[in-house]
């Protein structure tokens, strides 16, 4: 194929059309870091530089509560979601069972279907749930952490699957032979070898599902009680009334702990 | 060395299916024996070595190790280690971590550790390297570390499957001989498959040449070479011309036959042969001689075939030449380039008229 070097004022107008597209995408981000410091307590405009958003969010204690709910649930959830979703990965690669075709197409549905209908769906499961127990026990339950948290693993699962499978695709199984051959049983094969070399698909799936459980909204919103809001939902409900600094700070801060988290499960698949 | 072989099959069969990747084997390997497995590829001589190594288990028939019966012992219990292909180092231990694999997975105590392992790297002449990560090495630096992790664990057995199969030309020479020098050396069992059969004959004290799963011929190199039983043995290894016809005469390990074209030709029954048989005659290129119809004259062979040259190539140390026997039958004769000569006269020219001669005794009958 020729490649052709476009006329200079083609190359000088598709470069200011990538700036554009970057600057939709990204000044709004910007906007806000840069109000999170502002003096203006409506966080509209620019009046001079100030840390005093970020000491406020660390004196108040719902919006502190509700960011120690949010990781109490990510960490949690990103926990079981991954011990579950990596043995689901090594299921679906390493053995044949009857419908296991069935079990690799519906473990595609929970990252495609609207997150609407699966907080629906749990919210509905955890109702039904929670008469029966009431019916069998007496016992009165209200949706509270463990509730989101189910949640949060629920939608999870697929997520650490698919990176930990892909990670499994590229595993030469003749390592394992070899590890036989040198004397090691299936226990010391999976610990020795298999598990240390698809460590960085696991360590990338638990991330990523931490990121998702951080900033789930929809899911969280229908599955947590009463005082026990997680940070989205408790950003949501300050924004309703209306937008401080405050909020700006603490977006901004969730969202470096994201880039942090995706930057971290990059380097954790690239490193092998 | 004790009388029980190292390793003996007794009618192995492994089926895929409906296919048999091997088909009622039988073999038996002394102990301290260089023995190979060679064929073609498909011809089922990587599954042999994988049930020996316990990676399959036989359809049918006994695989035994040391007089041992494997039927119920998996890999990992088996005294028996394996060079892989792929060489299948672990990437992420260090050269001296994967050569310490066996032996921790055996309880080897601590200590002892390091300096076998020291010992293993050092017989491959590879000390130095220990702390390197397998990908930070060549091809044949990572063979010798397969190696040295296999010998570490002093098998009884060590199978090779294709283990020089990677490198290129020179270096798999010198692995050649590195294998033999160790195999000396440890004084181990090696079961070595390859395709190559060039390699076989360099290596092995004997030879299993195997196709479509069963094992066709068992021998010493010269005996797979001078001596092949069937046809396919003598196709396989070395070059060879075929001419087919049927059995006339036999006698005392000789017999003649007939070619379709009408030639009689004599030559070695490495088998019985019985009169009327479909035989082919098999004449190895650097067996024959193409002489002048002069010197011809008082030649005492009983191969006399009049031939035509027909194409000349000269390769450095031997002229290859291509004759005409007929409309419809060439045939290929090497002749060394023992003398050293710039004079266009002392080689063949095509066009030239020729006699092929050959005596008997260099010469195969075989039938199927």
């Amino acid at each position: 194929m020729i490649q052709r070097k476009p006329a200079r004022w083609l190359s000088q107008a598709l470069r200011s059309y990538a700036i554009l597209v970057y600057a939709f995408l990204y000044l709004p981000i910007v906007v806000l870091v840069i109000f999170s410091f502002t003096r203006d307590e409506f966080g509209v405009r620019w009046t001079g530089f100030t840390l005093d958003w970020y000491i406020r969010l660390f004196n108040n204690p719902r919006l502190m509560g509700a960011a120690v709910n949010t990781l109490i649930v990510g960490v949690a959830s990103t926990l079981v979601a991954t011990l579950l979703g990596t043995l689901l990965a090594l299921a679906l690669e390493r053995y044949r069972f009857r419908g296991r075709g069935a079990v690799d197409g519906l473990l595609y549905l929970p990252i495609v279907m609207p997150e609407i209908v699966m907080a629906v769906a749990l919210l509905a499961c955890s109702a039904l749930a929670f008469d029966l127990i009431n019916a069998l026990t007496g016992h009165v339950l209200r949706r509270n952490l463990v509730t989101v948290t189910i949640g949060h693993i629920a939608f999870s699962i697929s997520f650490v699957t698919v990176v930990v499978r892909a990670s499994l695709k590229h595993f030469d199984r003749r390592l394992e032979e070899a590890a036989a051959d040198l004397g090691a049983n299936s226990w010391q094969i999976f610990w020795r070898i298999t598990f240390p070399l698809i460590l960085p698909g696991v360590i990338g799936g638990a991330l990523l599902a931490f990121t998702l459980s951080l900033d789930d909204f929809i899911i969280s919103l229908f599955l947590s009680g009463p005082g026990t809001s997680l940070l989205p939902v408790e950003v949501y409900n300050r924004v309703r009334r209306a937008i401080t600094p405050e909020i700006n700070a603490i977006s901004t801060l969730m969202l470096l702990l994201s880039i942090t988290l995706v930057v971290l499960s990059q380097l954790a698949q690239r490193r092998r | 060395m004790s009388d029980t072989p190292a390793i003996e099959l007794h009618d192995v069969v492994k089926q895929f299916g409906a296919t048999y990747a091997v088909d009622h084997v039988s073999l038996q390997v002394g102990d301290g024996e260089f023995f190979s497995l060679l064929g073609p590829s498909g011809c089922g001589k990587t599954t042999t070595l994988r049930m020996i190594a316990g990676f399959e288990y036989p359809s049918h028939g006994e695989v035994l190790i040391h007089g041992r019966a494997m039927a119920a012992t998996p890999p990992h219990r088996r005294p028996v280690n394996t060079v892989f292909q792929s060489y299948a180092l672990f990437p992420h231990m260090s050269v001296a971590q994967n050569v310490a694999f066996g032996l921790q997975m055996k309880g080897v105590p601590k200590h002892e550790l390091g300096p076998r392992v020291q010992a293993a790297l050092e017989m491959v002449r590879l000390d130095g390297f220990d702390q390197r990560r397998p990908r930070e090495m060549s091809g044949g630096q990572q063979q010798r570390v397969a190696l040295a992790r296999a010998l570490v664990n002093q098998p009884e057995v060590l199978l090779l499957d294709e283990p020089l199969g990677a490198l290129d030309q020179k270096l798999r020479k010198e692995m050649q001989f590195e294998l033999k020098r160790l195999q000396h050396r440890v004084g181990i069992t090696f079961i070595f498959v390859t395709h190559d059969q060039e390699e076989a004959l360099t290596m092995s004290d004997r030879i299993a040449v195997m196709n479509q799963g069963k094992v066709l011929q068992v021998g010493s190199p010269t005996e797979i070479y001078e001596r092949p039983t069937c046809r396919f043995v003598a196709d396989f290894i070395g070059e060879t011309n075929f001419i087919e016809g049927q059995v006339v005469a036999h006698d005392g390990g000789y017999a003649t036959i007939q070619s379709h074209d009408g030639l009689e030709l004599r030559g070695v029954t490495p088998r019985p042969v019985s009169v009327g048989a479909h035989a082919t005659l098999s004449l190895r290129p650097e067996k024959a001689r193409l002489l002048t119809p002069d010197q011809a004259q008082s030649v005492q062979e009983t191969f006399r075939l009049a031939v035509k040259v027909e194409l000349v190539s000269y390769i450095g140390s031997d002229t290859r030449i291509t004759v005409r026997l007929n409309a419809q039958r060439t045939l290929d004769v090497w002749e060394q380039n023992t003398r050293s000569t710039l004079d266009r006269n002392a080689y063949w020219q095509p066009g030239e008229d020729a006699v092929l001669v050959c005596p008997p005794e260099n010469a195969l009958v075989l039938v199927e």
